[in-house]
């Protein structure tokens, strides 16, 4: 097996006296779906904020090796941005989108850290530049027709139905060129029908674009369906990982989810 | 068709009647009081007249008369203003008449270029046409243009409260002077030389607030503009002190110098020339990487973040170019007025360049032009109401940002050019 794209070693956050993971350890192997669950609160988006930059993990490694080929990085308090550059891109639980930008600028904006057109460049638009917006604005548009959004593209993103603004906010996390996608409760406020279409759509982004896919659901059928593997977190500790079946059938996480029996 | 219009009317004329009330006894009720309340807060400045010298009080009821009647026919019409903006919020995207025959006329390239034709061949022959009162009075105008458009590099675009931004206006202003009082430095070689020292010092103010937002970031910005305020003024050695630096050299065209009526003229065009290169340029920058990575910050920080823009970079860029016109500005204010001291920097002349912007219309430029176009030229043609003057400013600020929140004149996002991949957009 390839050196894994995630290494997640003994991670731990504290607020405060509250630890609110506590010596976690995960891997994501090359093209691989992983999926993290856990009962409300158990730390599951505490941990995508840790392995983004957006919090420092308070002790641990996080290791990345975007080609999978044994050259890691260790990315503890790199700053989101520099996380992103590295090719971990995320989306939101509570959707971020740019309002009032129209969906394919908020796409464009993905491509930000790709391009580097300067303030000169910008004002005397020369050709570098003309062409290198021309060759944004085209991927920008691929990837929205990409997530279904192609009637959507000159709307601002405040206008866009909720089930397109999750889209949305893929398809500018693929703007990012990542080879890691973190998704952060992408079928949250879906419908049965909706949410199937999602399913398509994140198998489809993994054979298209060939890259690891991570994500937090609480969907169990989305979860079960898709997944290579399953972490559960509970109360900031991993109880448990493994295939779908085993997770299923594992009595750690079924009582983590529906409460320990006190009547005997 | 008639009745449909005698309809409308109709319609028309019950909101007109019972707009914001159950019925129209109710209105009538309501307005009354408001008449009662409005007598009854004016009483003492309207009615009581007190003569110190003689000794006496006039008492003049009739006025309180004229006002209570204004009021009550006055309230219907606001209720009546209210309740429309109301009814029109679901069409709150709509763009307002101006608005689409702006987009309109911009959209058609005969028109659009005509109507460039029409304004550039008014502004050329502007200063031939009006006396050299109103062409000083243009002259600020075109000044309060570029500071705004710099402005709202950093407010509208960027989304950064900055209420200091006088400082950096000072900053070029104070340059010139000094470089020329000094060492004789033409005019010529300072504009570019104020430009950068502007963006240097964006650049010095923008590294301690770069962790600071909105009402935060406005107070320490606030306290820079009165720190070099207060510098120019108690730095005597250097800046002259409160007495200010007087007799700067005006342009001069090819080594010419130039009378009175010439160089204001010279400056007029001077100003014309630098609006242009303004627009120009912040135009570009808002449609580009840059550009839209200053909205993606104003939006939501943390997004911006995740999605790879370094927040730092790009808060400095928005300080540093929004300064750089600052700059410019404050050379050209030197230049132009001849004599400069501190007290053209207040906070008073940061208030009005941001209520420049917000008036406007934040992050549009063709907002931002109506809007100095209407806080300085108001004021000025004001002048014949001398004392409420101030008072009309104050009103035409409130009625805006009741009716027209956004600002006279809003952003509008740039539609791209994309091709259709038709193989592709079959997946679904």
């Amino acid at each position: 097996m390839n050196n894994p794209v995630l290494n997640v070693n003994a991670m731990s956050k504290d607020f405060g006296g509250i630890r609110a993971l506590d010596e976690v350890d995960l891997k994501v192997a090359d093209r691989e779906i992983v999926a993290l669950i856990g009962p409300n609160g158990a730390g599951k988006t505490t941990f995508f904020n840790c392995i983004t930059g957006i919090y420092t993990p308070t002790s641990g490694d996080v290791l990345i090796d975007p080609s999978a080929e044994g050259r890691t990085v260790r990315i503890n308090g790199r700053k989101p941005n520099h996380v992103t550059e590295l090719g971990m891109a995320r989306t939101f639980q509570n959707i971020r989108l740019f309002p009032s930008m129209t969906a394919l600028e908020n796409v464009m904006i993905g491509t930000h850290c790709r391009t580097k057109a300067s303030i000169w460049g910008a004002i005397s638009r020369n050709p570098a530049t003309r062409r290198e917006e021309q060759a944004v604005i085209q991927r920008s548009y691929d990837l929205l027709e990409l997530v279904g959004l192609e009637n959507y593209v000159n709307e601002l993103a405040s206008n866009i139905p909720y089930g397109k603004q999750r889209r949305l906010e893929i398809a500018r996390a693929l703007a990012t060129d990542p080879f890691l996608l973190l998704l952060d409760e992408p079928a949250a406020g879906m419908n049965p029908h909706e949410t199937k279409e999602l399913e398509r759509l994140i198998l489809k982004i993994r054979e298209k674009f060939n890259i690891s896919i991570m994500l937090i659901e609480h969907d169990m059928k989305m979860v079960m369906s898709m997944s290579d593997r399953i972490y559960v977190l509970d109360y900031g500790r991993m109880i448990a990982d493994g295939t779908p079946e085993e997770i299923a059938a594992n009595p750690d996480v079924i009582k983590a989810y529906l409460g320990e029996d006190h009547d005997d | 068709m008639s009745e449909t219009k005698s309809m409308n009317q109709q319609g028309f004329l019950n909101l007109f009647l019972t707009a914001g009330c159950d019925s129209f006894p109710h209105a009538l009720r309501k307005s009354f009081l408001v008449a009662v309340w409005f007598a009854f807060l004016t009483f003492p400045i309207m009615v009581i007249k007190v003569n110190t010298i003689e000794n006496t009080v006039v008492w003049h009821w009739h006025k309180i008369g004229y006002l209570a009647v204004a009021v009550f026919f006055g309230s219907f019409i606001w209720r009546w203003l209210l309740a429309r903006k109301e009814l029109k919020k679901d069409e709150n995207r709509e763009e307002t008449r101006i608005e689409s025959l702006l987009t309109r006329v911009q959209s058609h390239p005969v028109l659009k270029y005509l109507a460039l034709g029409v304004l550039a061949a008014a502004a050329a022959v502007f200063p031939q046409v009006f006396n050299l009162y109103q062409t000083n009075i243009m002259i600020s105008c075109l000044l309060y243009i570029v500071l705004g458009l710099g402005l709202n590099i950093v407010v509208g675009l960027a989304g950064l409260l900055d209420l200091g931004f006088v400082a950096f206006y000072a900053v070029g202003a104070y340059a010139y002077a000094l470089c020329n009082m000094h060492w004789g430095l033409n005019f010529w070689f300072m504009l570019p030389v104020g430009a950068v020292l502007g963006a240097l010092l964006g650049i010095l103010l923008g590294f301690p607030v770069l962790r600071l937002r909105g009402d935060y970031l406005a107070i320490v910005t606030l306290g820079f503009g009165e720190i070099i305020r207060l510098v120019l003024e108690n730095w005597g050695e250097v800046t002259m002190g409160p007495s200010g630096i007087s007799s700067i050299d005006r342009p001069a065209l090819f080594g010419v110098k130039l009378g009175v009526i010439g160089s204001t003229h010279y400056m007029y065009y001077i100003m014309i020339g630098l609006v242009i290169l303004t627009i120009f340029s912040v135009n570009r920058l808002q449609n580009s990487r840059i550009g839209r990575a200053w909205l993606a910050l104003r939006e939501d920080e943390i997004a911006c973040q995740a999605m790879g823009i370094d927040k730092m970079k790009t808060k400095l860029m928005a300080f540093s170019l929004g300064a750089t016109w600052a700059g410019m500005a404050g050379v050209v204010f030197a230049a132009k007025t001849t004599f400069i001291n501190p007290a053209s920097f207040t906070f008073w002349e940061s208030a009005i360049i941001l209520s420049i912007v917000v008036i406007g219309g934040m992050g549009s430029i063709r907002g931002v032009i109506a809007g100095a176009v209407i806080l300085i030229l108001v004021p000025e043609y004001l002048r014949d109401f001398a004392q409420f003057r101030m008072l009309l400013f104050g009103a035409i600020m409130v009625l805006v940002m009741v009716f027209r929140p956004q600002g006279l004149i809003s952003a509008k996002r740039k539609v791209y050019e994309y091709k259709v991949n038709t193989a592709g957009a079959a997946n679904e």
